[in-house]
């Protein structure tokens, strides 16, 4: 479904992307981890086009990110996508974050916006703080409503870039229970996170990425059965050390 | 000092007719000054910060061209200058037919140069939301003018009221420079109350005061707005 073929990125001198390949099928979870600043945020982004690449291609679903003509919007209202910090809008109720897209990228009818909104918060249990806004929910709660914000437009595959990295502790399982629950659903995800129990648990592959470049794709038994290389293994130490 | 006080003044006619129709036309050039400013200025603080260089360029020429000459200096140029350098017919026309040409003048001149200032609020405005509301706008198949339209312009709107709150009060005292080009405004009003009674301090005084109360209604009304419009929850939307 999501299929990288020697991407690679400059920002000016700076190569952030290095002649990245992979793939993601339907249905697969796939967990990119690596360093900060090794280019998993970029990776994603280019994904569903919020970044350029300069080199190589990237299909979604059989069409091509890359090209000039595609019509991006169209190719992204297929494709959700949640950040490290919600990025909810922060003048519109948490309803209305969920609904803008439906109403104005769907087209959808605000009766139908609107069942399917109710729907969506009681899938990730927060039926009741519909008409809250965003600085009136916790972390965890603010992406939960991301998420549901993201799924409001019927993806047929989830980005998520460090979804629980900005939030409490006590916050990061209410989010991964909802991520777990969709994966078993069958979600086609590409996911950033140094969740390592997650990863374990949904993941079908792991991705590890260092100064650009992808050092590890393989299966997630492989990479917790340390088949994986010297780099993968200092970071994942670091990691497992907090 | 002998000075004889005559508060009466400011109640005798023709001179109390003279400061209302004064206080008429500071607020007429400030209102047509500002619709022109804060239409203009929208458009051009939003395209300095859209993606096409172009428009960005053209509207960063403009901001620094408009804010960079004195705006007493861009009165004269408007005023005499200007018609000189059009077409003969439309130079006359801006000399001759013109309706109320000074009045024009002096508003689409303030107008102009208060845009350069009201783009530059716009646009620190939109840029301090940051990329990632735009990011999630477009993540989820917005276009980019609909995330404006959705996202950016109605968050950014709300964070630019106190700073363009303090540009409409700038515009309003900077319509004293529409004096210089004949506009009989408060202040050129009182400078005439002054040359026929030598009640200068009266007079003078009275322009302050009107001034001063305009100003305070504007500032009351803006808290107003700002309450209505502001977001249940959030302390203060530009500190992200
Ligand atoms: N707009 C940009 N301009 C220049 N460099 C950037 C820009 N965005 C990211 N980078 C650089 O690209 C590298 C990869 O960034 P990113 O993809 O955010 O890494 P990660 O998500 O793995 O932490 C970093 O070194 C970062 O400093
Ligand atoms: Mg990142």
């Amino acid at each position: 479904m999501i299929e990288l073929r020697n991407v690679s990125k400059w920002y000016g001198d700076f190569q952030v992307l290095d002649d990245c390949s992979t793939m993601v099928s339907k249905g697969e979870v796939v967990v990119v981890c690596g360093p900060s600043g090794s280019g998993k945020s970029t990776l994603i982004k280019c994904v569903n086009g919020l970044e350029e690449f300069q080199k190589g291609e990237i299909q979604f679903d059989g069409i091509s990110v890359g090209n000039k003509k595609t019509d991006l919007p169209k190719l992204r209202s297929k494709i959700g996508m949640v950040f490290q910090n919600f990025e909810l809008y922060p003048h519109l109720s948490v309803v209305n974050n969920i609904k803008l897209a439906q109403l104005k990228v769907l087209k959808r009818s605000k009766e139908e916006a609107d069942h399917k909104t109710i729907q969506l918060l009681e899938r990730v249990g927060l039926a009741d703080q519909s008409l809250k806004f965003p600085a009136q929910l916790s972390g965890g709660q603010q992406q939960r409503v991301a998420i549901a914000r993201a799924l409001a437009m019927d993806p047929i595959a989830m980005l998520f870039d460090e979804p629980t990295s900005a939030l409490d502790p006590e916050m990061i399982n209410e989010v991964l229970d909802v991520m777990v629950e969709l994966a078993k659903d069958g979600m086609t995800m590409m996911v950033v996170t140094h969740e390592m129990g997650f990863a374990r648990r949904v993941a079908k592959r792991i991705i590890f990425m260092d100064e650009g470049r992808i050092e590890e794709d393989c299966s997630t038994d492989e990479f917790f059965d340390s088949q994986r290389g010297v780099r993968a293994e200092a970071f994942l130490s670091k990691i497992l050390h907090h | 000092m002998q000075y004889n006080w005559d508060w009466g003044v400011i109640f005798r006619e023709p001179y109390q007719e003279w400061i209302i129709s004064g206080i008429g036309w500071t607020i007429s050039v400030s209102i047509a000054a500002w619709i022109l400013a804060f239409s203009l200025g929208s458009i051009i603080g939003i395209l300095r910060t859209t993606n096409n260089r172009i428009s960005r360029r053209i509207a960063t020429v403009y901001v620094e061209i408009f804010r960079n000459i004195p705006l007493i200096v861009q009165m004269f140029l408007w005023y005499f200058v200007f018609p000189e350098l059009l077409p003969n017919d439309a130079g006359m026309w801006v000399k001759r037919e013109m309706p109320m040409p000074e009045f024009t003048t002096a508003a689409v001149c303030l107008g102009l140069y208060t845009a350069s200032r009201v783009a530059e609020q716009v646009r620190s405005g939109i840029q301090s939301i940051g990329q990632g509301q735009n990011n999630a706008g477009l993540a989820t198949g917005l276009t980019t003018v609909q995330v404006y339209r959705y996202i950016l312009l109605p968050v950014g709107y709300r964070i630019m009221i106190p700073p363009l709150t303090s540009e409409f009060l700038t515009i309003f005292k900077n319509s004293s420079v529409a004096l210089t080009i004949g506009v009989l405004e408060i202040t050129a009003q009182a400078r005439q109350i002054e040359e026929y009674t030598f009640q200068g301090f009266e007079a003078f005084t009275t322009a302050t005061v009107l001034y001063i109360l305009v100003t305070s209604i504007v500032m009351i009304l803006m808290r107003v707005v700002e309450g209505r419009v502001s977001i249940p929850g959030m302390i203060s939307l530009g500190a992200k």
